[in-house]
């Protein structure tokens, strides 16, 4: 990973009204990586990226981006970002290369600039027979992937994305990625954020944020490394009785997390043939594997996943 | 690491984009363009027929108030998609670009601008080819002239009351308690009478003077409008030019502001 930051947050707060969103962030994001801000809703990550953005002005704390001072040259900054938004912001009412086009002359683009890399992003996004469609037209994830198309139009060297795979089916959010890393190896340093912990494995390094703070910030394997142990997942018809009575007998904690019960042990496999031994009616099926990013933030905020919202 | 943006963008592209952006859309949507059809045909045909004997004050007297509340209502309700453009996420992607914020704001107020010329032009050439306009062709440019720049303003006004608003119920309160009566007193529907408080009040409303601007370009054979007792031409243009140079500016600084409705 190279040296140089594509992006450094140096002390940063947001405040709305008596509300910190926001709390004396510090970090830096490396040109050329993948960065994701994982948090449930009301961590502050979307705070965050609106700050990056350039959407809403830096109340305290410094913010250099690809070397530009947020304050004090904020058009150089937008013209080397690249955003996409959670919500959607494409003109429903124009066509696909419409939109393509208002947007290209928002970024100075030149005509011939601007068909070729209209052309170029169809292409790569595999959008070219749809060019004269309006978007009220598209599909969610055919939208989405115009507003990929027209965050990269000026070939920005960040890309900055909320939230991508809102409302993508599986197949679009593999795409998604696919095209993600096809920029990151040429050059384009991507910064998410995402409330999705299967989307976050995927980033070169993960910033998990909780109530305005950075709980963690590793890569995906450290952070795993990091919990300890392993996690044993048990398929069962009545999973909360089957938890209680684990709790009970081996003196531990069992949770129930999506319909299965988990529990987070070292030395995975001896507590596997136990617990079947011990409940040899009850178990459907068992999974040893290695702690998961949930158990990350649980075991960094002390707080549960899901219901972390504050 | 510092990387070097290329050079600042110019603004011209800009404005045009996104004055060409509110016209694509207005022909797209249907119901906007009959209805902005179907207006000016509407009170052309009530002033020829409802208004032929109507004592004193003729179609006449009307003719240049009824183009300016046209150019009002068009062009305020063309700024109401800002309201649009927010709830629907444009705007947003227009706020994080490089392009100056005032060229994004002349391109919303330009394209609103064109789309009420386009309307007050249609009832302007319907009463050039049925009623006995007297004006002479270089009046009839300097009436189209004028009529740009009170659109212009009225576009920029109400950008300036659409920029804060998160809905578009809210505007209509706007609309009935102020814009309505701005244009009930700007002489478009009462004749100027000497001492009236009515008259009085009237000549702190600027868009009195774009008013009486049309009167002094529109004349009428069967004229029963006294322009005498109207401010002069100078007074006409200095104060509408005037109008659109603060709303103009307040449009471009309260742009530069952020409000909740970009945290949706």
């Amino acid at each position: 990973m190279p040296a140089e930051p594509a992006i450094t947050v140096a002390d940063v707060s947001h405040r709305y009204g008596d509300r910190v969103a926001v709390d004396r962030l510090s970090f830096e994001v490396s040109a050329g990586e993948i960065f994701v801000f994982l948090g449930p809703n009301g961590s502050g990550k979307t705070t965050l990226f609106r700050l990056l953005s350039t959407l809403i002005p830096l109340q305290s704390g410094d913010v250099t981006i690809l070397g530009h001072d947020l304050r004090r040259a904020v058009a150089d900054v937008r013209m080397l970002l690249g955003v996409v938004f959670q919500a959607p912001s494409l003109d429903k009412k124009l066509t696909v290369s419409e939109n393509l086009a208002h947007q290209g002359r928002l970024y100075g683009l030149s005509t011939p600039a601007l068909r070729n890399r209209s052309k170029a992003m169809l292409d790569a996004l595999g959008l070219a027979d749809r060019s004269a469609d309006r978007v009220e037209e598209l599909s969610g994830g055919m939208r989405r992937r115009v507003e990929l198309a027209k965050g990269m139009l000026h070939r920005p060297k960040l890309l900055l994305l909320d939230e991508p795979s809102t409302g993508l089916d599986p197949g679009a959010r593999a795409d998604l990625w696919q095209y993600l890393q096809q920029l990151r190896t040429e050059g384009v340093t991507i910064v998410l954020t995402t409330h999705l912990l299967e989307e976050a494995d995927r980033a070169d390094r993960i910033a998990i944020m909780h109530q305005g703070q950075l709980a963690a910030l590793d890569t995906p394997s450290a952070l795993q490394a990091s919990v300890g142990g392993d996690s044993i997942t048990i398929r069962t018809d009545s999973p909360d009785v089957l938890a209680t009575r684990i709790g009970e007998q081996f003196d531990c904690v069992a949770t129930v997390v999506d319909g299965a019960v988990r529990l987070e042990q070292p030395n995975g496999h001896q507590w596997i043939s136990r617990l079947v031994e011990a409940f040899p009616d009850d178990i459907q099926a068992v999974t040893l594997g290695k702690p998961t990013l949930e158990d990350v933030f649980v075991a960094r905020t002390g707080h549960r996943y899901w219901n972390g919202e504050s | 690491m510092t990387i070097a943006a290329s050079q600042p963008i110019s603004a011209l592209p800009v404005v045009l984009t996104l004055a060409q952006r509110e016209l694509v859309r207005f022909f797209r949507q249907r119901n906007r363009v009959i209805g902005a059809l179907v207006q000016p045909i509407m009170f052309w045909v009530l002033f020829s027929v409802g208004l032929r004997d109507n004592g004193q004050l003729g179609p006449a007297f009307f003719f240049p108030g009824t183009i300016a509340m046209i150019l009002l209502f068009t062009a305020i309700f063309a700024t109401i998609s800002i309201i649009e453009d927010r709830r629907e996420g444009f705007l947003q992607s227009v706020l994080v670009a490089p392009a100056p914020r005032w060229a994004m704001v002349l391109g919303k107020i330009v394209g609103g601008a064109v789309i009420a010329m386009l309307q007050a032009l249609l009832f302007l050439v319907l009463g050039c080819l049925t009623m006995s306009l007297a004006s002479s062709a270089a009046e009839l440019v300097l009436a189209g002239i004028l009529m740009a720049v009170i659109s212009v303003a009225l576009t920029s006004l109400g950008f300036v009351i659409a920029w804060r608003m998160e809905s578009t119920q809210g505007f209509h309160a706007i609309m009935s308690v102020f814009l309505f009566p701005m244009w009930l007193l700007s002489g478009a529907l009462f004749p100027d009478e000497a001492g009236s408080w009515l008259t009085l009040l009237t000549r702190f409303n600027p868009l009195t003077y774009g008013v009486a601007g049309l009167r002094h370009y529109l004349r009428f054979e069967d004229s029963t409008v006294l322009v005498d007792a109207l401010p002069g031409l100078p007074v006409c243009w200095l104060v509408t030019l005037g109008f659109t140079a603060v709303t103009f500016v307040l449009a471009w600084r309260i742009a530069g502001t952020r409000t909740t409705g970009d945290l949706l």
